[in-house]
């Protein structure tokens, strides 16, 4: 996801000088082009995201499109005060670009793990809040990130994922992508997890459940018609994140079931329970262990269906 | 370019001092020492340096002045209303239930207010941005970022102080109100703050120290901006909180209390008539 998006930020920003990168030092090897070839549309703040930020929204209201980027928690938490007063009260074109969303980094420790960043952002008025599924999604949402007026999130993975979509999905923010047709139940995905709960869905298949998979790669605004859907043809909805199960994409599924007058018969938030991974281990490791790899994700579902069912 | 062809400087940072009593009373405001004591430093801003025009507040070529000390901003919306940016009466319901004027520097439906403040530390970096933008899109237009003294607490006002000198942005010019008192004590006793002048100078800023209520002193060091070509401007302003009126000045109390019956009587007596 991380190439897709320099790469195609890269590209973008080659036909529209209004487009700026503002990094808080981070991106070895991955920002370079960009910095080299474009050194007007490029900025290193320094290992300084509260100054990232401030000079994003002074870029921004001076015309430009900044994008600041950073690793995990660090262009989200460590600036949130200025992402809320400066960009978003100002509703200022600045896009927080965050590489490593949930566990990415995982064995480098909790303080390179972005696990409450949703939520967070969530809350934030004028902010858009993307996280795309895979590296196909990741270079749509960037490129539709262009033509969006007002301030944005963008939460990445890592480099190297699997691309989930074989060929070019229909792609529009706030529109949720359904990956996977399934009458029985659906798997509500946002971010990295797609790949999981696609693989998910094919075990559960095997099983005699089929499972409906979302990519919801717009967590605000959230396709609430998409959920309600889901709530009316399939029988239990399932949200799949990694990050914490409050106030991210769970949460933002859950109000949106709790406000209306459909409801799925069982309901179940896959992620994190509102923890700290002290366990040393990789993101693939770290996924099992808490339950949001495959294996987990059946498990969970099984679980609810089997309790519901006896 | 002297919008207030009429009045002097004098009577501008009389007729800001008046308002911000007249405001912080009927708001029952707190905040009034902290306005008063910039008030020549916006006088001559308004009234002579900055390159503004009060009809087209989004003139794109427009020099940028931020207020970061966000909550002196009553003062600020005084010299704005006084040089036309928005009608005077509108500063009569300043904090008032449905007013456009809240507590906070505030830029929605503020003509003239370029930026929110309010939590200080923010200004800077985004004054630094703009000054950024400027000199890539080589426009001429210089950005103002005018900061408190208890603000250089925060360590994101260092952040830019150490972006801006690297980057050469001599477009960029931090005033510094230097009134040496803050929220619960005296700058001194809180977290001392001298030697400030070194402290922006050993940043890379060319910094110049000035008695901020000497309108000469303000005018030549403002007509002298940048100070030295290819580094940003510091002002450090020496100022006195509630300056102008005797009992509130140099008074930790009047960052807070609100002038209401006898002193604000007597405060308005001190401040005579408005010409």
């Amino acid at each position: 996801m991380r190439t897709a998006f320099i790469e195609t930020l890269f590209e973008l920003a080659k036909e529209d000088e209004r487009i700026v990168l503002v990094t808080g030092d981070l991106g070895f090897g991955v920002v370079t082009t960009f910095m080299e070839q474009l050194p007007r549309q490029f900025v290193n703040a320094g290992v300084a995201e509260q100054n990232m930020t401030g000079l994003a929204a002074g870029m921004a209201l001076s015309g430009k499109i900044a994008f600041t980027y950073s690793i995990a928690n660090f262009p989200v938490l460590r600036c949130l005060e200025q992402i809320r007063n400066d960009v978003c009260y100002h509703n200022a074109n600045v896009r927080v670009v965050s590489v490593g969303g949930g566990m990415c980094y995982g064995a480098l420790g909790i303080s390179h793990h972005a696990t409450e960043d949703l939520a967070i952002m969530r809350s934030l008025p004028n902010l858009l809040v993307v996280a795309p599924g895979d590296p196909v999604e990741a270079r749509l949402a960037t490129r539709a990130l262009i033509e969006h007026d007002g301030p944005a999130y963008l939460r990445l993975g890592r480099a190297g994922e699997p691309e989930v979509h074989q060929s070019q999905p229909e792609f529009q923010l706030g529109k949720a992508i359904k990956v996977r047709e399934g009458r029985d139940i659906t798997l509500i995905s946002t971010g990295g997890q797609l790949y999981d709960s696609m693989r998910a869905a094919e075990e559960l298949a095997e099983m005699g459940i089929e499972a409906r998979v979302l990519s919801m790669h717009t967590l605000k605004p959230l396709d609430t018609e998409a959920v309600l859907a889901a709530a009316r043809e399939t029988s239990a909805i399932f949200t799949v994140e990694e990050h914490s199960v409050l106030g991210g994409l769970g949460g933002a599924v859950a109000e949106v079931l709790m406000e209306s007058d459909v409801r799925p018969q069982y309901f179940k938030r896959i992620g994190l329970n509102s923890t700290f991974s002290s366990i040393v281990g990789d993101q693939d490791y770290l996924r099992a262990k808490y339950g949001l790899d495959k294996t987990g994700i059946v498990k969970s579902v099984r679980s609810v269906l089997v309790e519901s069912f006896a | 370019m002297n919008r207030t062809e009429n009045i002097t400087l004098q009577e501008l940072s009389a007729r800001v001092r008046r308002h911000s009593v007249l405001m912080t009373n009927r708001a029952k405001a707190s905040h009034v020492g902290s306005s008063l004591s910039m008030a020549e430093l916006l006088a001559v801003l308004y009234g002579q340096t900055l390159r503004v025009d009060p009809q087209r507040p989004d003139w794109p070529e427009r020099d940028r002045f931020i207020l970061s000390k966000g909550h002196g901003c009553a003062a600020l919306y005084a010299v704005l209303a006084e040089v036309g940016f928005f009608p005077l009466d509108w500063l009569e319901t300043f904090y008032s239930d449905g007013s456009r004027l809240p507590g906070h520097a505030t830029h929605t439906h503020v003509p003239g207010v370029e930026i929110s403040t309010g939590s200080l530390g923010h200004g800077l970096s985004v004054a630094a941005g703009m000054a950024l933008a400027a000199r890539r899109d080589g426009k001429s237009h210089r950005v103002f970022c005018l900061l408190s003294d208890g603000e250089c607490d925060e360590g994101s006002i260092w952040e830019p102080a150490l972006f801006a000198p690297h980057h050469r942005l001599d477009n960029l010019v931090v005033i510094v109100d230097y009134n040496k008192i803050q929220s619960l004590g005296t700058v001194k006793e809180v977290l001392d703050l001298d030697p400030l002048a070194d402290k922006w100078r050993a940043f890379g800023w060319a910094v110049e120290e000035i008695d901020g209520h000497n309108l000469e002193e303000v005018q030549t060091a403002f007509s002298r901006i940048p100070l030295e070509r290819e580094r940003p401007t510091c002002i450090i302003a020496h100022t006195v909180k509630g300056k102008g009126i005797t009992f509130m000045e140099n008074k930790l109390l009047w960052h807070y209390r609100t002038p209401q019956g006898e002193e604000f009587e007597a405060a308005l007596r001190e401040l005579g008539d408005p010409a």
